[in-house]
């Protein structure tokens, strides 16, 4: 499994670059990537990314766009505007989890 | 193990293209409706132009009196077996008695229900908001006497099947 290095942080990645190993993360490290994908983070972005971690140990799984809208209460147009084009890879990647598995 | 300088990311928008798809919703009955909602959710979750066509039958998903009321029937569909219960057939014949198409439906929905999967009026609106465009088809809307007011607010427009075509100029293009 390739590593790659972060903001000065080396962290085991898959080969598209999304973070394999959960306990990697760091709040700090997630700035790091949201700024390698363009995106500059707030605090609605910091409410889906930290509703992406706590929900990922419970589940076992990345939560999909809908999960997010539904239990975390982040209406889906908010998201698509946070993350453009991609929000529930971009928020997967930002939060140093695996893309989401589910469909809808 | 490989340690990179420049450091790994996802091409996120490198791959970005004006990719576009166009669906074409014709059937009215539950299990028909949703092929066409969930690819057109994820082609929304991957940044690719979606826009939805409903036609004939297609209207009842967006026909506000029957939209959440969409039904499952075994009829015709030797495929049929009870929830996990493989190579178990359904006699045709008990498909056409009263009450079983309600129950077929009820068992149905339980199962999309329990996938976290919305119902229709809930997933359109999903879509909605993922910028999804819904059109509805002209010859329909004139053939059941339906305007507008009768349809789902999301839906952006009555228009014709030429418009629909000019509209998804280029796209990708499933019918179901």
């Amino acid at each position: 499994m390739p590593t790659t290095t972060i903001g000065g942080h080396e962290v085991h990645v898959d080969d598209e670059g999304f973070m394999t190993v959960y306990d990697e993360w760091s709040e700090e490290l997630g700035k790091e990537l949201a700024a390698q994908i363009g995106v500059d983070m707030t605090d609605e972005h910091w409410a889906a990314i930290r509703f992406l971690r706590s929900d990922f140990p419970e589940q076992g799984e990345t939560a999909t766009l809908r999960r997010v809208s539904t239990v975390a209460g982040i209406p889906t147009k908010q998201l698509f505007t946070l993350f453009p084009k991609k929000p529930a890879k971009k928020m997967a990647y930002i939060a140093g989890l695996p893309k989401p598995r589910g469909c809808v | 193990m490989t340690t990179d300088q420049t450091p790994i990311v996802p091409s996120f928008d490198d791959d970005e293209t004006d990719r576009k798809l166009a669906i074409i919703c014709s059937k009215g009955n539950l299990d028909m409706a949703y092929p066409g909602l969930i690819l057109a959710n994820a082609a929304l979750g991957e940044g690719v132009e979606t826009h939805l066509f409903f036609t004939f039958w297609g209207f009842d998903m967006i026909n506000k009196l029957t939209m959440g009321d969409l039904k499952f029937s075994y009829i015709g569909n030797t495929a049929m077996h009870p929830p996990g219960r493989f190579g178990v057939s359904m006699p045709q014949g008990l498909a056409g008695m009263p009450g079983v198409t309600a129950a077929t439906t009820k068992m149905m929905k339980k199962q999309i229900a329990d996938l976290g999967v919305p119902e229709v009026p809930e997933f359109l609106q999903q879509i909605a908001d993922s910028g999804g465009h819904l059109w509805a088809c002209r010859m329909s809307a004139d053939m059941m006497k339906l305007t507008e007011d009768d349809l789902f607010d999301e839906v952006e427009g009555i228009i014709s099947a030429s418009d629909f075509i000019e509209i998804t100029d280029g796209a990708q293009l499933l019918f179901i």
